[in-house]
């Protein structure tokens, strides 16, 4: 691949691109979330949304030969092959049926004589076969007969192999975090697949967040960083410690712990004891954590890791338990009201889905959970029975925190879908000031924005901490941006804390511990 | 930071589209077809005067069950199409007063407060009920109001019922399917400070019965409760994150909109001045349903000027098509286009759950 670039509507997420790859050879490639990697993998496998979007620059070239894919499917004819994340195998039918699905050996009869061969029947002792000799192949043993929704997922994930596998024209397989899902055992099984691959000429792009993997089974190691390659290595000469440190480490370490206070002394305003939170895709297994009064608590790490359920499991949108106390006082689980009672608020990361009402106007957005918590802006008739809403005092604060937080709209009246995803995100900011809390969280306030609005969200976080003595527990994917608010950064890596750092510390702490758990 | 709008720099064809598009281009289509046969009626023959009569007069019986719609709109559970539940509540509000031998205006109060607890009862078992199924609450609420129809078709006859007005003649028991209200709450509100200018006559008692609830309707969305109520329509999760519990705003709503069926089927009777019993029912929830729709509601967004400007316009259509067309091209065609206009209006508010108009 030569000079990739990759940009969606104006937003460069991929930078020249450079990779070289011989047949037989394992690449690992890692990064963190976002650094796009499955952007150039959707760009090699000729994903519809590449084109969708605008197309991509640069060349591929294939055994010297420059190509280009418009779908998937040409990609499968020129010899590659790809395993994703999500499962794309049909749950009610067997593994050999799934091998072999679109490909299957037929044989002729009478009806298909008549009216083509749409009515061919399948050679199922072929089919049979044939996965057989791909499941050898792998060298990692499923049951061919074993239907898809009965199947471990580690089974799946090797079934999807095999697919690949059965492919004869197959030359290249690219592995996106196929491990993320496995056990160790099966780990290892399917690390050992992918050396018997390589020995058998076919090249493999190996994408994971296990960094130690990459070491034991590729030749070579590339490392992505918010879209450019920033390593390309072989793997004997590098070490998990470094790879970690160039995934993280940028040099922007300028901007990092600015005014970064030390709330040691401070009195412990909350304190979680073995939390656990079934949200899907972000499971927490067992966090206990002390939040300091007055601090910014960063909390970070990779994807799918936790981070995100713990704001989610305390705030009761999922189902959680263990105890959280806030001043003393302990906070049931799974009753949004109950801690929104105690002060706490919360901005989610789920902008559309939780954070907004979208038909509504802005003054709605802002001041309903305040109203509906603390009764502001109402008026009370009759005693109390009655509790009219008051639009002004709605329109005041409104357009107070729409000067404030500088918020690009045409009024307090304009629907909250009509913005674009900065101000959204103020709005939500805004509506979380409102409630006044003691103590806040925010979870992804930057995602999906751009860079002004980042430095926006961020300074006004950074002001309704300080000025206002809230204690915010800020939840980010992106470690720099934490590091550049945040007093201290808790690393959440397998449903734990894997450490809580001074956001002073060098990035390749942070990247290290990021990894130290994954599961 | 505002950025207001230019309207100055709008050409006149913006302009023109602009103002379709807030007012819906269907309620606009009605709206003239509605006027074009206003205008001919004088000319078919009609009393000019007579027909807007009769389009009052059928807008202040139906204006309510109209109304009951709202709420429901507004908790996100749609278009209650289990309408004649609410009306099963009025109705045996109705007969139980008249059994009870209640008379004149008495009977007619009696039977809100006969109906008001059954309402609120069944309102109470519907709404748990469209609860459980969050998501089919519109296809769920049809068969709800079907199958309780059909259930009291055998329960007027089972009940004992024993007053004479009521019951079959022979047999001495067994609800009759039309019963007559004179002597009961015939026109009770319609002839409270009604107007008569020539053939123009105003219902007015109605109509003010009409505004009061419909004024209580619109302070109800004002205050804290109808606030959240309007949210978890508009986004659960984000009601719940704000700590509104959701299932109990929902069950507020169903329980709201069927005691204002009920009390719309008692205002629709006195009007109309006879008790409908058996499958009559079976048939209030489609106008009504389609009435908000042409009135600019969605199947998510409704305002108590929706109700007012649809009621107006379909019953104004239900009103004028068989006198203006009939005289006209001598055909009954006002069933045909009243059934076009009503169900192509649900459908045409179905497939398209955008915004509503104001």
């Amino acid at each position: 691949m030569r000079n990739i670039k990759k940009d969606f509507f104006g937003n460069q997420v991929l930078t020249d691109i450079n990779l070289t790859l011989q047949e037989g050879e394992v690449l690992g490639l890692c990064g963190e979330n976002g650094a796009g990697k499955s952007t150039l993998m959707k760009i090699l496998f000729g994903m519809n949304v590449i084109r969708e979007t605008g197309g991509y620059e640069g060349d591929i070239l294939l055994n010297g030969q420059k190509v280009s894919f418009n779908s998937p499917f040409d990609a499968l004819a020129a010899g590659i092959g790809m395993v994703h994340q999500e499962f794309s195998l049909i749950p009610g039918f067997s593994a050999s049926e799934n091998i072999v699905l679109n490909r299957e050996p037929k044989k002729r009869n009478v009806v298909s004589e008549i009216f083509g061969e749409r009515l061919d029947t399948l050679d199922y002792n072929e089919i049979t076969g044939r996965a057989e000799k791909a499941i050898d192949k792998m060298g990692f043993t499923v049951d061919k007969d074993m239907v898809i929704s009965e199947m471990p997922v580690g089974h799946k994930q090797f079934t999807e192999i095999a697919r690949e596998l059965s492919k004869d024209q197959l030359k290249l397989l690219i592995l996106d975090e196929p491990t993320a899902v496995l056990t160790e055992k099966e780990a290892e099984a399917l690390l050992a697949s992918i050396r018997s691959m390589s020995e058998n000429g076919i090249a493999v792009i190996f994408i994971t967040h296990r960094l130690h993997e990459i070491l034991s089974v590729c030749d070579k190691v590339v490392v992505m960083r918010d879209g450019f390659v920033v390593k390309d290595i072989a793997a004997r000469e590098t070490s998990v410690n470094e790879i970690s440190k160039w995934m993280v480490g940028r040099n922007v370490d300028t901007a990092a712990g600015a005014d970064v206070r030390d709330h040691t002394e401070a009195k412990t305003i909350m304190s979680i004891r073995r939390l656990w939170v079934d949200m899907p895709g972000e499971t927490v297994r067992d966090v206990s954590l002390d939040v300091k009064e007055g601090e910014i608590l960063g909390i970070g790490g990779l994807a799918g890791q936790g981070k995100l359920g713990i704001p989610n499991g305390i705030m009761g949108l999922y189902e959680a338990g263990g105890t959280v106390e806030l001043d003393g006082k302990t906070i049931p689980l799974n009753n949004p009201r109950k801690c929104l009672d105690a002060s706490l608020a919360f901005v989610s990361e789920d902008r559309r889905g939780v954070g907004l009402l979208l038909d509504e106007t802005l003054e709605w957005n802002v001041a309903f959970p305040a109203m509906q918590v603390q009764n502001k802006f109402l008026k009370s008739y009759l005693g109390g029975l009655i509790k009219w809403r008051d639009e002004k005092a709605i329109r005041e604060v409104t357009e107070r925190y729409i000067d404030e937080l500088a918020i690009k709209c045409t009024g307090s009246k304009q629907k909250a879908k009509e913005l674009s995803g900065g101000n959204q995100q103020k709005i939500c900011l805004a509506k979380a000031f409102a409630l006044e809390p003691k103590f806040l969280f925010v979870s992804e306030p930057t995602r999906g924005i751009d860079v002004g609005a980042k430095a926006l969200v961020l300074e006004a976080l950074r002001r309704f901490n300080r000025e206002s003595g809230v204690t915010v527990v800020m939840i980010s994917s992106e470690l720099e941006e934490l590091r550049q608010i945040c007093d201290r950064i808790a690393i959440v890596s397998g449903g734990k804390i894997a450490g809580i750092l001074p956001a002073t510390d060098p990035s390749e702490d942070f990247g290290m511990l990021m990894v130290s758990m994954v599961k | 930071m505002y950025e207001p709008l230019d309207k100055s720099s709008l050409t006149l064809r913006e302009r023109i589209s602009g103002f379709v598009n807030s007012f819906g281009l269907p309620r606009l289509i009605i709206a003239a077809f509605l006027l074009v046969l206003y205008i001919a009626a004088p000319f078919v023959g009609a009393g000019f005067w007579i027909q807007i009569s009769n389009t009052i007069n059928r807008f202040s019986w139906n204006a309510i069950m109209v109304l009951a719609m709202v709420p429901m709109i507004h908790s996100g559970c749609g278009l209650n199409f289990g309408l004649p539940l609410g009306i099963i509540s009025g109705l045996l509000g109705a007969t139980l007063s008249i059994e009870f031998g209640f008379t004149g205006p008495m009977s007619f109060l009696m039977a809100i407060l006969i109906a008001t607890p059954i309402a609120i009862l069944l309102g109470v078992v519907y709404g748990w009920l469209l609860n459980k199924i969050k998501g089919g609450e519109m296809m769920i609420a049809t068969y709800v109001g079907f199958s309780s129809v059909s259930f009291m078709c055998m329960m007027w006859l089972l009940l004992p019922y024993h007053s004479p007005t009521m019951v079959w003649g022979f047999a001495g028991k067994g609800l009759r399917t039309t019963i007559s209200l004179e002597g009961f709450y015939d026109k009770v509100l319609a002839n409270f400070l009604q107007i008569n200018i020539g053939t123009l006559s105003i219902p007015t008692g109605t109509l003010l019965f009409f505004a009061l609830l419909a004024f209580a309707m619109w302070a109800f969305l004002h205050t804290k409760t109808g606030t959240a109520m309007t949210a978890v329509g508009s986004n659960p999760t984000f009601a719940k994150a704000a700590g509104v519990n959701v299932d109990k705003m929902r069950l507020l709503s169903v329980v709201l909109s069927t005691w204002l069926a009920a009390i719309g089927i008692l205002v629709y009777e006195q009007g109309f001045g006879f008790i409908q019993l058996y499958m009559a029912p079976f048939y209030m929830a489609l106008p009504a349903v389609s009435a908000i729709l042409i009135g600019g509601a969605s199947v998510n967004k409704a305002s108590i000027a929706n109700v007012i400007i649809g009621t107006f316009l379909f019953q104004g259509i239900v009103t004028m098509t068989p006198t203006v067309m009939n005289n006209m091209i001598h055909m009954d065609m006002s069933e045909v286009i009243r059934v076009v206009a009503s169900q192509g209006m649900i459908l045409y508010a179905l497939t398209r759950k955008t915004e509503a108009t104001k």
